[in-house]
């Protein structure tokens, strides 16, 4: 792996201890993955949730961030993935002390680092979206998706070390999808019904990620038939990075590296199968089957955009719920929310709305034990995929469907 | 004693007995990291103790929280003693890196199905190449 005058003298030592651990963390991952060199990069975002980092995690930052400034500080604009609880709701999420001190003590950490807290996982809709061509460290599997698909920008998953390194440095190692030949198609996919709903473009995204398989495929799929919201397509990402960990995807004629498909997939490329709504139905059945009593309701991963918070409104409107709603934004989307009337009409129904956190990201394992939860509806494919491991049984609904479900306290058949 | 040789490789020499399973890998969606077993009741390894084996997997899952994941798990020592995958997503080298974490991928056979479960196992990260060998097939 090529260094640069400059980054050898990073790795000897020459811009301070904190530097010189991240280029050599940086220069061992780059290594591993073939990396020929550095490419500089605009922005890193950090995963970082204390229940990830746990106290070990935590104690390692403020090791870090105990440097004098100019050797621990961010060289570049470096932002948050949620944080692990939000601070103002934590009693009623029944988090504990010690829970809500190792996300004040990271949060120091990261501040005396220069880091930015803006703890989203929705910043290309809120903060800053990248630019097609851009190389940037993205440490949550949501954004790098949407942001290397959608956006056409360029990314590897950058795990919360990684992208700190990366703020650190201001460049990241060069293999994956920094590249142009990574970049290409590898599976062809036939979609036969275009959804509509949130819910169903997660399933579609969980099902192209089973496909894929791995990190080093790249889905093109065929046959959407209309241009896909920002929702839509977060949706159908994150479920795809979470299934398949996936990172990025190509929709004929949609995504800006495939408006002709001929640009990015090889002409004796196979459609490997088709996907129509039977499937999707079926998908979400696998979810759904077993639950029929709820404990708790769930809209999170992604957080929420604003125009999800209006239609959540409009659904819970003149309702009340009997099982508890939790519905996760970002802190840039909460204030509008709030400022619109949105919060207040979604709470009057007894739901609340949470700011900065998501789900899976703040002790779900513990959320579920101290609040008795276990039977979780959400119409998030993503979170469906993570939470059983964490003892809950999730049901995918769509969003209307879970309104419901709150408010009857069960699914509706 | 048969052998496998890896294309890439980080961390020291480690042996052990091996948890084997076609099926993936994430910290966060497959462990329940406090008791030290597989949790997802999916997944092919759900119930059983990862605590001190030699994890042989297909491919690297999920989302980036591993890559914290296996420096907290080390530190608790409720952790494998080595990860060896047929495919890595960048996610598992970045939390080897972070932890110090011996993990070898890159086979040229299906690695889930050349060591048997149970099989006493040699994680050599240190040679050139790296090498995965059987010491003792149980």
């Amino acid at each position: 792996m090529h260094l640069t005058d400059e980054e050898q003298g990073m790795l000897a030592g020459e811009a301070g201890p904190v530097r010189q651990w991240a280029i050599a963390h940086q220069t061992r991952v780059g290594r591993y993955l073939g990396a020929a060199d550095f490419v500089p990069v605009s922005q890193a975002h950090i995963m970082a949730d204390t229940e990830s980092l746990g106290a070990a995690g935590v104690a390692w930052l403020e090791n870090l961030a105990s440097h004098p400034p100019e050797h621990c500080r961010v060289r570049i604009p470096t932002i948050t993935d949620p944080r692990g609880t939000d601070f103002a709701a934590a009693a009623r999420l029944r988090h504990q002390q010690w829970m809500l001190d190792l996300e004040s003590r990271t949060i120091a950490a990261f501040e005396t680092m220069g880091v930015l807290m803006t703890n989203t996982c929705i910043n290309y809709q809120t903060i800053m979206p990248a630019v097609r061509n851009e190389h940037m460290a993205y440490g949550d599997t949501g954004v790098a998706i949407y942001c290397n698909s959608v956006l056409g920008a360029r990314s590897n998953f950058e795990g919360g070390p990684s992208a700190l390194a990366a703020g650190l440095t201001g460049r990241t190692p060069r293999y994956g999808y920094h590249l142009d030949a990574q970049r290409r198609a590898t599976l062809k996919l036939r979609v036969t019904h275009t959804p509509r709903d949130l819910a169903d473009w997660g399933a579609l995204g969980a099902l192209i990620g089973r496909h894929a398989g791995d990190y080093w495929q790249v889905p093109a799929v065929l046959g959407i038939d209309r241009v896909p919201g920002s929702d839509q397509l977060k949706h159908f990402g994150a479920a795809m990075a979470s299934f398949g960990s996936t990172a990025l995807f190509h929709l004929d004629g949609i995504t800006p590296e495939a408006a002709r498909l001929a640009d990015v997939a090889d002409p004796g490329l196979p459609v490997r199968a088709t996907i129509g709504e039977a499937e999707l139905r079926a998908f979400q059945h696998h979810y759904t089957a077993h639950v029929d009593r709820i404990d708790v309701v769930v809209f999170s991963a992604p957080q929420l955009s604003l125009l999800e918070l209006r239609d959540l409104a409009a659904m819970l409107d003149g309702r009340r719920v009997v099982v508890p709603m939790l519905a996760v934004t970002s802190p840039q989307v909460k204030p509008d929310a709030d400022r619109m009337g949105l919060t207040a009409r979604i709470e009057a129904s007894g739901a609340l709305l949470l700011s900065g956190m998501c789900f899976y990201q703040s002790y779900a394992r513990e959320m579920a034990a101290a609040n008795g939860w276990q039977a979780l509806a959400t119409n998030s494919a993503k979170l469906t995929n993570i939470l059983g491991g964490y003892g809950y049984r999730p049901a995918m609904l769509s969003m209307a469907q879970c309104v419901d479900a709150a408010c009857r306290g069960r699914i509706g058949r | 004693m048969k052998a496998f040789f890896a294309t890439a490789a980080m961390g020291k020499r480690a042996s052990g007995r091996a948890l084997v399973a076609n099926d993936g890998f994430s910290a966060r969606y497959d462990l329940d990291r406090i008791n030290g077993l597989f949790s997802r009741p999916e997944h092919k390894l759900a119930g059983r103790s990862y605590v001190d084996r030699v994890l042989v997997l297909d491919a690297a899952k999920g989302g980036v929280a591993t890559a914290w994941m296996l420096h907290e798990m080390a530190a608790r020592r409720v952790v494998p003693l080595a990860l060896v995958l047929n495919t890595v997503n960048p996610i598992m080298v970045q939390g080897a890196a972070l932890a110090d974490f011996t993990m070898m991928s890159g086979f040229d056979v299906d690695i889930t199905a050349a060591v048997p479960d149970g099989a006493l196992v040699e994680v050599d990260a240190e040679s050139d190449p790296p090498c995965l060998r059987i010491l003792d097939p149980a």
